[in-house]
């Protein structure tokens, strides 16, 4: 995975931006996350678990940005949760720099707390109402005694510079500033102990369109001028594509694919990253009408043909059928097949690895006993909701429900 | 559902035997002798050993309290004679029976309790669906000042002063007293209905302040918005939406209220020289009457676990969500 | 009641008047702090068998506008001034019977979030039939056959048996294909979807908004989708309204608007979204500033203090004149669509800073390969100080959709 740099242009430019990746700063193995469901008679005790994150493996390296999808239930704000050791995790192991922190306790945490710091998603609630932007963004420097020099006050002010905040803003409580600056409150607080990670939660995702740009280049600038590496979760594709040079993509609790950005976004192998991509929304499919430039590579991103009387069905639109499975009772093998086209029955015996697979590049793992060819062009169209038009056909190619 | 009441009153009768222990061995660490109480004013040391004796206050306390336990669920033999079960034993202060008492004053809290519960449930949800169908107006404002001064109002005080005008100055209302609806129900309800209004008054301000609260929020609620949507009259969106999410909190509440006021009302039964539970528990506690308040405190925790009880069981019956195992 | 519009070809909007019409609509709102105005002169036309995307961000009165158009305003606390013609009916003085009659049957509307949108305490079948019930009379029967039908039309499985079934027992998606089913029962002519997918994953995003789609071409009816994201307008929507603190500020097609946009509000919003195929690691161009506060909502043009071509239009122009916008495709806004072309293929946006070219900053495959954004535009809370980076008129290519 450190061979990213041969991989395209995209990441040997990402690769000059922060330090180069050696060690990797943060790695996960088979890290998992069951939280019991209690139940029974006529004493209550654990009777299931909801398998939110199922033996994922990832590693971190020192100032990239790991970008994690997927969409609700996938278990990528829990895998933010564990590797921040803000839950403890059922099994597997997170180490730090070497160190295992997996079932560390609060004393051996307390060190490597102040290195990977969080940014969570709703800025009007993971800020203390009653305390002055001063006091939010000095109090991590408070809990673990940390007096720098000059002062904390100080700090702090400076931290609001950074952050693009006035100085002035230190005796303001949040109720006075907007989504967005609130945010900026938020990433001030978590650069407070000077972080090697910050594992950012949808930090965008509830910010209007104008403002979430603000933020992300605010993260973008941070990494290249700081060198934090960033775990940065969201269910935006494009918004992770922008900020993250690699990108796992997860789904009901496993990683199903991983890899630098032009994999994921370029040669997509496994049918759900497929999917998830078609899906995506595009305002600029038009634009190089306007522009008269050409949108040669924009994959599924001009696929789906809009306009004039209702959506027409895109030459590769994909439509999946019905929503992700419970976590509590997870398909068997492959999580996806249920939703799959390409499912067959090894997909339900078998659960296939997360592994390099014939045509990948380097570092591009795929969970998939059929993967899709590396590309996102797609010929026909994959409508599996019985509900839409064309769902029909669909079926007829083959669909195991 | 079966399980879950299963489940429940078996958690029920443990917490009814922590409440009994408690009760029991505090009574204990007071400083009086309950049979220096019973033995009355001249008490010679040979008497107070036989009081001792025959209320088996001369065995170490924790066997005293398993007695005291397994009197009630099996009776239990006292020197004077058998006492049947349910057994709470006899009282210090005049050595009659516990049970028995209490069964005699139970018809009086429950015809208080039961009355004034349909009278401020009747008329409070009432005041607050008007408030809250009509919130903003003038009727709203005036509501909810009425119910203002209605949570500050204290029964010993309206009480004193309803005796006063209604019975004693215009002659309108006849002095509060119990009698059994068995023998009369005329009397029953003449007698009742001065400590019906004066209690309804205070409980009745509560809740029509909670009803219109839970309303107006469920009015802004998304689902309420759908409705109207619909093409669905106002009238029909208050009652089938709006009121329908605002039941639940109500019977809650409602559910507490009418079990601690099973537990006896006992202001208002001394406001009212009614000879309920509660003020038999007052009674009891002023004399160191330890069986006594015993019986008292298990039956009305009793009340309260039980109505909580039906009310988490209602719940399911309210709301769709809430599924009982 | 459809008389079938389907493909026919719609006429360019603000022609004549639609099916919908809506003329100077302004609603205020009285707060503890003053009176807000949520919605500030707003007119559109929409026919049958299209679909109106109206895109903005919070507080632009996109939502407030539709819940106008439904009555379903508080009318203790709100003024509502205009006229909306529904099929020739004024709404805007219209009695809360003759409303209540519209509603659910004429026109419908889907909400954002499906979970709180659907009463927990009734079956989802019952809810379904019950503007069903009441706008046709049927028998309970008779209703509940009919809300099988939908539940089965918009993708339920087991609709038969899932009739019965409460909304929690539904996914979100399927809360949302129920909700679908609740607007279309009685076959409306108008349906508004607020943010309908919002609250949906981007799997079942695509999947509602081609059951929308689908459901339009065979119900005829026409389809308002309110949205944030103009992703969402590109696939589903014809023509495509941009609002901006209680006003349109621009027009036409979503080709015409999404090919060759003229506000430098869209602009703003175009080049502040991260895209699939766009640059990745360069900055994005965020649009300056926050939206203003509706209770003193700026003078003149409601973009200028966040616009970076006020200098541009030249004097205080900008501050002191509202700019009109044209009745079909156009912008409010004082470059007109020729010099706004110009200044935007030829200079960039308020920052000002990227390697202009013939594409756009941030969209075009180039700038990929630019340098490292170590000293990319500063903090953009900052007001954009600079004007325009470029400004010489003329040589822009002809714009896109003109009528």
């Amino acid at each position: 995975m450190t061979r990213d740099a041969a991989t395209g242009r995209t990441v040997e430019q990402s690769a000059g931006n922060g330090p180069p990746p050696g060690e990797p700063l943060l790695v996960a193995e088979r890290l998992t996350k069951h939280f019991p469901i209690m139940g029974g008679f006529p004493f209550q005790r654990k009777v299931g678990a909801v398998q939110a994150v199922d033996g994922i493996d990832l590693a971190v390296h020192a100032g990239e940005s790991f970008g994690l999808v997927g969409e609700s239930g996938c278990g990528k704000s829990t895998t933010g949760r564990l590797l921040t050791r803000l839950l403890e995790p059922t099994a597997g192991r997170i180490s730090y720099r070497g160190q295992d922190i997996t079932h560390a306790d609060r004393k051996a945490l307390a060190p490597i707390r102040s290195e990977i710091q969080m940014i969570f998603q709703d800025p009007y609630s993971s800020l203390n109402p009653r305390q002055t932007v001063g006091a939010i963004i000095s109090g991590p420097m408070e809990i673990n005694r940390i007096r720098p020099p000059g002062g904390r006050e100080a700090r702090v002010r400076e931290l609001l510079e950074t952050v693009g905040l006035s100085p002035e803003h230190y005796n303001r409580f949040p109720h006075e500033f907007s989504g967005g600056q609130r945010q900026r409150i938020g990433v001030a607080r978590a650069l407070a102990l000077d972080p090697r990670l910050i594992v950012a939660d949808e930090p965008v995702s509830a910010l209007d369109v104008s403002i979430q740009a603000q933020v992300i280049n605010l993260l973008q600038r941070l990494r290249a001028e700081l060198g934090i590496a960033f775990v940065f979760i969201a269910h935006d594709l494009a918004v992770v594509r922008h900020f993250s040079q690699r990108v796992a993509v997860m789904y009901l609790g496993k990683i199903v694919e991983v890899g630098d950005r032009e994999s994921i976004y370029v040669r997509p192998r496994h049918p759900y990253t497929h999917a998830l991509l078609s899906a995506v929304p595009d305002a600029t499919e038009f634009l190089a009408e306007g522009a008269g430039a050409s949108h040669v590579d924009a994959g599924y991103a001009g696929a789906g043909e809009g306009a004039g009387g209702g959506p027409a069905p895109g030459p590769g639109r994909i439509r999946l059928a019905g929503d992700v499975p419970s976590p509590i009772r997870p398909p068997s093998g492959c999580r996806f097949r249920t939703r799959c086209w390409k499912a067959r029955d090894r997909c339900a015996s078998e659960e296939p690895p997360l592994a390099p697979i014939p045509g990948n590049g380097p570092g591009h793992l795929t969970a998939c006993h059929f993967p899709e060819d590396p590309t996102t062009a797609r010929g026909e169209a994959v409508i599996l909701d019985p509900a839409l038009r064309g769902g029909g056909v669909a079926k007829a190619h083959g669909v195991e429900g | 559902m079966l399980r879950f009441l299963i489940r429940r009153s078996l958690g029920a009768v443990v917490i009814l035997v922590l409440i009994s222990a408690i009760t029991f061995f505090l009574f204990f660490a007071l400083p009086a002798d309950p049979a220096r109480l019973a033995c009355g004013k001249n008490c010679d040391p040979a008497s107070l050993a036989l009081i001792n004796e025959n209320l088996g206050l001369d065995k170490p306390i924790p066997v005293q309290y398993g007695e005291f336990m397994v009197g009630i669920v099996a009776g239990r033999d006292f020197p004077v004679g058998h006492c049947d079960a349910p057994c709470f034993g006899y009282s210090f202060v005049n050595q009659e029976p516990v049970w028995p008492t209490i069964v005699d004053r139970f018809p009086t809290t429950l015809s208080l309790a039961l009355g004034a519960a349909v009278v401020f449930l009747a008329v409070g949800v009432g005041l607050g669906m008007i408030a809250a169908w009509r919130r903003g107006t003038w009727i709203d404002k005036l509501f909810s000042s009425l119910s203002l001064l209605g949570q500050s109002l204290q029964v010993y005080f309206v009480g004193v002063l309803c005796l006063a005008w209604f019975v004693s100055g215009l002659s309108i209302m006849e002095q509060p007293a119990y009698h059994p609806i068995t023998e009369n129900p005329a009397r029953w309800f003449s007698g009742m209905l001065l400590p019906w209004l004066v209690l309804s008054l205070i409980f009745m301000a509560n809740y029509s302040r909670m009803t219109r609260s839970q309303l107006v929020e469920q009015l802004h609620e998304d689902h309420v918005r759908t409705a109207r949507a619909k093409g669905l009259s106002g009238r029909t969106v208050f009652f089938r939406y709006a009121w329908r999410g605002a039941i639940a909190p109500i019977v809650t509440i409602f559910g507490m209220d009418l079990g601690s006021l099973l537990g006896g009302a006992m202001i208002t039964e001394y406001t009212f020289t009614l000879h309920g539970v509660g003020r038999l528990a007052v009674d009891s506690v002023r004399l160191t009457d330890l069986p006594m308040l015993m019986g008292v405190m298990l039956i009305s925790s009793a009340a309260i676990v039980v109505f909580t009880i039906v009310v988490d069981a209602l719940y399911a019956v309210i709301d769709p969500r809430v599924r009982l195992a | 009641m459809t008389t079938a519009t389907h493909g026919a070809p719609a006429p360019a909007p603000g022609a004549t008047g639609g099916y919908l019409s809506v003329r100077d609509l302004r609603v205020r709102f009285a707060t503890e702090d003053g009176t807000v105005r949520a919605v500030d002169g707003l007119s559109f036309d929409l026919e049958r068998g299209r679909t109106l995307g109206i895109v903005g961000e919070s507080g632009s009165g996109k939502s407030v506008t539709n819940l106008t158009v439904l009555g379903l305003h508080d009318p203790r606390t709100t003024t509502v001034e205009g006229q909306i013609l529904l099929d020739g009916q004024e709404l805007t003085g219209a009695g809360e019977r003759a409303l209540e009659r519209l509603r659910g049957n004429k026109m419908a509307m889907i909400f954002q979030d499906p979970l709180t949108a659907l009463s927990p305490y009734y079956t989802v079948g019952r809810q379904i039939a019950e503007p069903y019930r009441k706008h046709t009379g049927a028998s309970k029967r008779a209703a509940r056959q009919r809300a099988i039908e939908m539940l089965a039309k918009v993708g339920i499985p087991h609709a038969r048996r899932r009739v019965d079934d409460y909304p929690h027992q539904f996914s979100g998606g399927m809360r949302q294909r129920a909700m679908i089913a609740m607007a279309l029962i009685c076959d409306p002519d108008l349906l508004i979807a607020d943010e309908p997918t919002t609250a949906l994953d981007v799997t079942v995003q695509a999947q509602i908004l081609d059951l929308l789609g689908d459901l339009q071409q065979e119900f005829g009816s026409a389809i308002i989708l309110i949205t944030h994201d103009l992703g969402v307008v590109a696939n589903a929507a014809d023509d495509l309204l941009v609002m901006y603190a209680g006003r349109a500020v621009e027009r036409g097609t979503v080709r015409e608007v999404l090919s060759a946009p003229q506000h430098p509000y869209t602009w703003g919003l175009l080049d502040s979204m991260p895209t699939l195929a766009g640059a990745v690691d360069t900055p994005l161009t965020p649009i300056p500033g926050a939206p203003p506060s509706l209770l003193a909502p700026p003078s003149g043009c409601p973009f200028h203090p966040r616009c970076g071509y006020t200098a541009v239009v030249g004097g205080d122009r900008c501050a002191t004149e509202r700019p009109a916008l044209p009745a079909g495709r156009g912008a409010a806004c004082h470059l007109g669509a020729e010099r706004g072309g110009a200044v935007r293929r030829g200079g960039g946006g308020a920052a000002g800073a990227g390697p202009a070219g013939a594409t756009r900053t941030d969209n075009g495959p180039a700038p990929a390969d630019g340098p490292a954004p170590a000293n990319g535009p500063a903090p953009a809370d900052d007001p954009a100080g600079g004007g325009p980076a470029n400004k010489e008129p003329g040589g822009g290519p002809s714009q896109g959709g003109d009528r």
